[in-house]
């Protein structure tokens, strides 16, 4: 083989492989990418029964009720619309009314939203930013910083 | 006064860096060596600098010195010494001392064994290694200073992070930072070569090492992570595929390529120019990790405090470094000659194939990391990009890249006989497929993808068997004179063939634990039972116990397996005072079939609790193959022809072994 054969050959196998890989992305990025939803975006949005979402916002208050075996609903909220969810299984560790929490499932032609999964992080003063944003642009929310009083050398 | 020497001493630190940072380059321009030879006291001076001040923070964290801020903030006095110590890096500030530590661990080395490197070379690798010392202890001087005091002094500190105390975690930090940081090494070495516009066989013999064990640091610190979040997040998972892993998993996958084109490289003198550009890649994609965690651009248990001034002053060192770097290669890298050639198949090629899947798989890990920054950078949606995206476009380039493992060392350098290969690896062909067969057989559920991933571990697992029997001429001569050639087989063999079968063991393990993993989901009362995977699981009710600084709920629970008793397992809830927080403590039952897993959940009305119990079929094969890899590693950085410090002499022996051992 001449070395331009060879060249050719190490090339035409990089464009094989890189073009399989972009095609792959493009193909996984239609189908398995998730969306972030607030209580509020929902109301205001067209959004299929079924489609898979995350939809994030704090626990009202009050809202948590436990069903017969493992179901809890509560609502979560932005403040300006509620929805009530439905989920099976163990709550994480900080799950707490009044907290921020992130739930990813589907809404249910029914209206409600029945979560497979419950993300609430491991920090008393965890706020997930998307929720914060949110929550910000609804003027609900401030930072509330506790070391803030501390005062620093 | 102590937390004050300390941050003295990293001010010391910074000065002596940008000392050694600007004199060597100078010295190298003028062909002064006086000058050029100042890079190896600043680097030993600067090493001893970085260590004083991390002892000084230690012994704030030892003795519970709470007029130090940052001690107050992440411990307390009631917490056990070892997460005393290990609190010291568990917080953004520490961290740094300790990653700035390690680094200049590694430039210490280089100024200490690297006698035998060209002049030239080690003063501008020096004063490379020196500039990125100088950008992190600037960085930690101006926006992260771990000895600020507070006074009043408080009484008692405010604790660290629950989940974080944990022996695998104490020690997880330590082990990835040894591995980012040791990439630097490669970095600099690259862009020292880019300075002087020339580069040769003994670069990558000097770079291979220092890659090789960074690889090995990285290997075992995601490892670790990987195991910790399995038993201490009680999600049953062992990776999430969530940012800040995919930020240590990228520069794992360079790296990965980095070690094996450094190989052609060195004993081929090829790809010069493309392992240059990968060990920038391999670094900058660690600097990045740091920039993901810090910058409070992510969500994640790992994500430190968020601070917008901090992001952007590490945002400004990458853009320093990748593409202060990237420019010089731009510039520089057409002066770099040309290497030696060699057929598409051979050992050559088939290690750009590796370099090729692994970069362009990264790539992949790459896009699914950032593309939801940067949607909502430019169009404010917020997505999230999880498991089922890297599931479909990782796994797909993985799968070739295992099946062309066995083939690499089988093929000779330059020109390489294909089909000899594959009828040396028809042992390895004909297990992998019987045990396709046979699970195929056997087991109706789990997906169909599952008996070829099996398949494919065990191809892995014979075929990097094969490369050992092939080597000693097994079948072809006498048994007694190939155990003699067995033994004989350069350390860097044993390496190979030990990290390739890791690889396969960890396949095992991913795929067994993916395709038949069983979950229950129940609500038990005391004395109810559940059955999963062949185990007979009774609640025994909960009861509260007292930790050193925490309270628990634990909720025993028997098991049993046809009828014999197995063990008690005893999940709970731990609530810390002291961090107003909480944790669930799996139950963890571990045999060779998999792991039994059980988390207590929350109490229900009628006095019973949610459980949820887990059979993770293999699961503990994961770690085991990481285990190996980084067993092979050592194995490999032992053998004598790749020892760093000794080059000179051993490279006659090594032309000796590359013509006579090396070629199968």
């Amino acid at each position: 083989m001449t070395r331009k054969q060879r060249r050719g050959v190490l090339i035409g196998t990089c464009l094989v492989v890189l073009g399989v890989a972009v095609g792959l992305v493009l193909y996984a990025m239609r189908d398995s990418i998730v969306f972030f939803y607030s209580p509020s975006d929902i109301a205001k949005m067209e959004i299929t029964p079924g489609q898979r979402i995350r939809l994030g916002g704090l626990v009202e208050t009050g809202s948590v009720k436990r069903d017969e075996g493992t179901t809890v609903r509560f609502a979560v909220t932005d403040g300006a619309e509620v929805l009530p969810v439905t989920f099976t299984g163990v709550l994480p560790d900080l799950f707490r009314e009044g907290q921020g929490v992130v739930t990813e499932g589907a809404l249910m032609p029914d209206g409600t939203f029945k979560a497979d999964n419950v993300l609430a992080k491991h920090d008393e003063n965890y706020m997930p930013p998307e929720v914060a944003a949110k929550l910000k642009e609804q003027g609900i929310w401030r930072h509330g910083d506790t070391n803030a009083e501390v005062k620093t050398q | 006064m102590i937390a004050e020497t300390g941050h003295y001493a990293l001010i010391l630190a910074l000065g002596v860096a940008i000392v050694q940072m600007v004199l060597p380059i100078i010295g190298t321009r003028l062909n002064d060596p006086r000058l050029a030879a100042v890079s190896i006291p600043a680097a030993q001076l600067q090493f001893i600098l970085v260590c004083v001040a991390f002892v000084a923070l230690t012994v704030a964290y030892v003795t519970s010195d709470f007029s130090v801020l940052n001690v107050w903030q992440n411990s307390h006095s009631a917490k056990p010494m070892i997460y005393k110590i290990s609190g010291v890096w568990g917080n953004h500030e520490g961290s740094m001392v300790l990653w700035v530590l390690i680094l200049a661990l590694f430039g210490a080395a280089v100024a200490t064994f690297g006698s035998n490197l060209p002049r030239r070379l080690q003063a501008n690798v020096l004063a490379v290694q020196g500039s990125i010392a100088v950008a992190f202890l600037l960085f930690i001087v101006m926006t992260s200073n771990p000895f600020l005091r507070i006074d009043p002094a408080p009484f008692d500190g405010q604790g660290l992070n629950p989940v974080l105390q944990d022996p695998a975690l104490a020690f997880h930090p330590p082990f990835l930072y040894a591995g980012y940081v040791g990439f630097s090494m490669a970095f600099s070495f690259a862009v020292a070569a880019l300075i002087d516009g020339r580069i040769d066989a003994a670069w990558a013999r000097w770079v291979r090492p220092w890659t090789l064990a960074a690889w090995m640091f990285l290997t075992l610190g995601i490892a670790m992570g990987s195991w910790w979040a399995y038993y201490e997040l009680g999600w049953g998972g062992f990776w999430f595929w969530d940012p800040v892993e995919n930020a240590s998993f990228m520069p794992w996958l360079a790296g990965t390529a980095l070690l094996h084109s450094a190989l052609v490289m060195e004993k081929r003198d090829a790809l010069k120019v493309w392992t240059v550009l990968l060990a920038i890649i391999t670094f900058s994609l660690s600097l990045m990790g740091a920039f993901l965690v810090r910058s409070g651009v992510l969500t994640s248990v790992h994500a430190f405090a968020v601070d917008p001034e901090r992001g952007v002053f590490i945002l400004g060192i990458m853009a320093v470094f990748i593409g202060g770097s990237f420019a010089l290669f731009a510039w520089r890298a057409p002066t770099l000659s040309q290497g030696g050639l060699f057929a598409p198949i051979s050992r050559e090629g088939a290690l750009v194939l590796n370099n090729l899947l692994l970069t362009v798989s990264c790539a992949a890990v790459f896009v699914g990391t950032l593309y939801p920054l940067a949607l909502e950078a430019v169009s404010g949606e917020k997505i999230s990009v999880g498991a089922p995206f890297f599931n479909l476009t990782f796994v797909p380039l993985m799968i070739p890249l295992l099946m062309a493992v066995p083939f690499g060392p089988l093929l000779a350098w330059k020109r390489g006989d294909l089909l000899a290969a594959a009828q040396r690896l028809t042992v390895a062909a004909v297990v992998s497929l019987a045990a396709m067969i046979a699970i195929l057989a056997t087991h109706q559920s789990g997906p169909w993808l599952a008996p070829l991933g099996i398949g494919l571990g065990l191809w892995l697992i014979v075929g990097a068997a094969t490369e050992l029997a092939t080597r000693s001429k097994l079948t072809e001569v006498s048994l007694a004179e190939s155990w003699r050639r067995l033994r004989n087989l350069p350390r860097a063999a044993y390496g190979t063939a030990l990290a390739h079968a890791g690889l396969g063991v960890m396949v095992l393990g991913l795929v067994g634990t993916t395709a038949w993993r069983s979950e229950r989901i129940e609500a038990l009362v005391p004395g109810g039972t559940v059955n999963i995977a062949g185990y007979e699981l009774t609640f025994q009710g909960v009861k509260e116990r007292q930790g050193p600084n925490y309270k628990e709920l634990a909720g025993p629970f028997s098991v049993t397996r046809a009828g014999q008793p197995v063990t008690t397992l005893i999940p709970s809830k731990r609530a810390y005072s002291v961090e107003k927080s909480a944790t669930t403590e799996a139950g963890i039952y571990n045999s060779w079939r998999g792991d039994l897993y059980i988390v207590l959940g929350d109490p229900l009305k009628d006095g019973g609790y949610s459980v949820r119990v887990y059979f993770n079929p293999l699961v503990r094969l994961i770690w085991l193959g990481a285990l190996l890899m980084f067993l092979g590693g050592g194995v490999s950085l032992s053998d004598r022809r790749l020892r760093v410090g000794a080059p000179k002499r051993a490279k006659p022996k090594t032309q000796s072994a590359l013509s006579a051992g090396n070629s199968p």
